[in-house]
């Protein structure tokens, strides 16, 4: 069975199309990187699997239970952490994640349990009995996170669970993700983060405008864009066509020039003492050879491929 | 797709997904305890709970004690008392919107919406912790009223059923505030659109004056008002004199209002979510 499966989902408010006819799968045991600038549409596609708003059309199923007929059974399942850490501040750790076990129907002892382990899991043990208030924002997203996980959720939903946080915490959260991974913990994430869907992601949906335009694993995106490529500078254009067919037997397809500078894009497959050659042939040329670097395509090509403008910045400190 | 055969992940845990009446009683508890275990937390709630309303009771009392006369009352303060009681509590009720708009700013809502609890128990909870925070203030304004020379002239029965009128009239108006900070934007919209119509509310009424000392367009205005029912009803039983239908009136609006912004509320609350 999928963990979700949604089928021409949109959500309008009025002129705006949130979501515009998205259609994804997700395997159970998998992480799910959904990936897109603001405004994509991804916040939306989470309240809506979480029960929260309903769509404008479209079918929506997580676990095998549709989201609009039986959304107390779809709320049993899942674990949702929001992009705004959903934790009472005037609590503690431990009161908030006993709370949280209180309303999932848990007796007190099992929610206290419970809480403890993921006290533990989450490195908040010496912060439990503190008022949350005076954590950083890398501990009340762990928190979050732990509250999320209180009643074993078949299914988690983090939407953006880094945004906002310093470079440091935001490691800390990744090192979190990739042992839910571990653990098997379906996971739907969304980011608008490139490098934070490929380090964490087992497949990546890209998605724009309320669609998704892209779907694959981080290498099979890649090669949307197209294979390695080794860029090499030369001193002077004199020496250009020279270098060029030298290095032609290596390329495995055009070799393009740059109109206004001295440099070459071979097409190239990675291994295979590719680049051990191409800097053998280059210098017995004689070509005056500044630079060669290889340049494997990044998801940011793939967006600016896709989608014809450059995505979000990927620095982690956004508001 | 079919849920047939599929376990529901809550019975495999042993969790109950039962949202009966029951379950909304103990949901409820669990989330109006979130609240009240916070107060004693927060010295500026908890003056929120007993500073103002002492300072209202003594402001009034020394401000306009001594100028204002009443027909039929020899002590001002007799007449007083039950309206400072009526409006304070009706106040402390605006803490319903101003601490939904919170939680749903802070994303809370989204949470609680997400999870499989009875999702009335989010409002009542609140209206309930709300309920004991007024009844704590109105201890705090009652040893003040006993101190000022208020008495209760009726029997201990009367003086009860008064205060019963009276809380019951301030839970209600929790809920007109439940719909309100479910509807706004912001704790700063909460906290201004909550209070701004209960100003006229409360003065265009017989808590502070006789409504026939009034302009004469005003006056039946301030004789329709239902706090003015539940203030006269509360007056008269705190004062040992016939309340007559003034208790059925002030109950029925009180439940009247209960059940139709409870129905609004959850309906808004069904459909609420931060941004």
């Amino acid at each position: 069975m999928l963990a979700i499966e949604t089928a021409g989902l949109a959500k309008h408010y009025g002129e705006t199309r949130a979501l515009d006819g998205l259609d994804l799968t997700m395997e159970r045991g998998s992480i799910l990187g959904v990936l897109g600038p603001n405004g994509a549409g991804k916040t939306t596609a989470v309240k809506i699997l979480t029960t929260l708003i309903r769509p404008s059309a479209g079918k929506a199923f997580v676990e095998g239970i549709d989201v609009e007929q039986e959304p107390a059974q779809v709320r049993a399942r899942i674990g949702l952490t929001g992009q705004y850490a959903a934790v009472e501040e005037r609590m503690t750790a431990r009161e908030n994640l006993v709370h949280i076990g209180r309303l999932f129907h848990m007796g007190n002892g099992t929610a206290r349990r419970r809480g403890d382990e993921l006290l533990a899991r989450f490195d908040l043990v010496d912060a439990a009995d503190r008022i949350v208030k005076e954590y950083s924002g890398g501990m009340r997203r762990r928190l979050d996170i732990a509250m999320s996980l209180i009643a074993r959720p078949a299914l988690l939903f983090l939407d953006e669970p880094t945004t906002g946080l310093d470079p440091r915490s935001r490691q800390a959260m990744w090192a979190l993700i990739e042992e839910l991974g571990d653990d098997g913990t379906t996971t739907f994430l969304t980011t608008q983060y490139l490098d934070e869907a490929e380090a964490l992601a087992d497949t990546i949906v890209v998605i724009d405008h309320g669609r998704v335009i892209a779907e694959g694993t981080a290498d099979e995106l890649k090669d949307l864009v197209g294979s390695d490529r080794l860029i090499v500078t030369i001193a002077s254009t004199a020496n250009l066509e020279r270098a060029a067919s030298a290095l032609a037997p290596l390329a495995t397809g055009p070799i393009e020039r740059s109109p206004d500078r001295p440099e070459l894009v071979v097409p190239i497959t990675a291994g295979h003492h590719v680049v051990p050659n191409a800097i053998r042939v280059l210098d017995d040329c004689d070509c005056d050879v500044l630079n060669v670097e290889m340049r494997r395509p990044s998801l940011d090509d793939v967006f600016l491929t896709i989608t014809g403008t450059a995505p979000e910045p990927t620095d982690g400190d956004l508001p | 797709m079919t849920t047939a055969g599929v376990p529901a992940r809550a019975e495999v845990d042993g969790l109950h997904l039962d949202t009966g009446p029951i379950w909304v009683l103990r949901d409820s508890w669990t989330e109006a305890r979130r609240h009240l275990r916070i107060i004693p937390r927060n010295p500026e709630l908890l003056g929120f709970a007993i500073a103002q309303p002492v300072m209202f009771t003594l402001l009034f009392v020394y401000v306009f004690g001594g100028a204002i006369d009443v027909p039929g009352f020899d002590d001002y303060n007799q007449f007083l008392l039950p309206g400072i009681f009526a409006q304070t509590l009706t106040f402390g009720s605006a803490t319903t919107s101003i601490g939904l708009a919170d939680d749903l700013q802070k994303g809370l809502v989204d949470r609680l919406r997400s999870l499989p609890m009875a999702q009335p128990a989010v409002i009542i909870g609140r209206t309930i912790a709300d309920l004991v925070k007024n009844a704590v203030s109105f201890v705090a304004m009652l040893l003040i009223a006993f101190a000022v020379g208020f008495r209760f002239e009726g029997t201990v029965a009367e003086a009860l059923l008064a205060t019963v009128l009276l809380m019951l009239f301030a839970y209600s108006i929790s809920w007109i505030h439940a719909l309100i900070g479910l509807s706004v934007k912001s704790v700063e919209a909460a906290n201004s659109g909550g209070f701004m119509w209960m100003f006229p509310m409360t003065f265009v009424s017989s808590a502070f004056v006789d409504p026939s000392s009034m302009p004469d367009w005003l006056e039946p205005i301030a004789e329709a008002n239902p706090f003015t029912k539940v203030t006269n009803a509360s007056r008269a039983l705190y004062n040992g004199l016939p309340a007559g239908d003034l208790v059925w009136e002030s109950l029925g609006w009180s439940v009247g209002l209960t059940v139709v912004f409870a129905i609004l509320s959850f309906r808004k609350f069904d459909r609420a979510s931060s941004r």
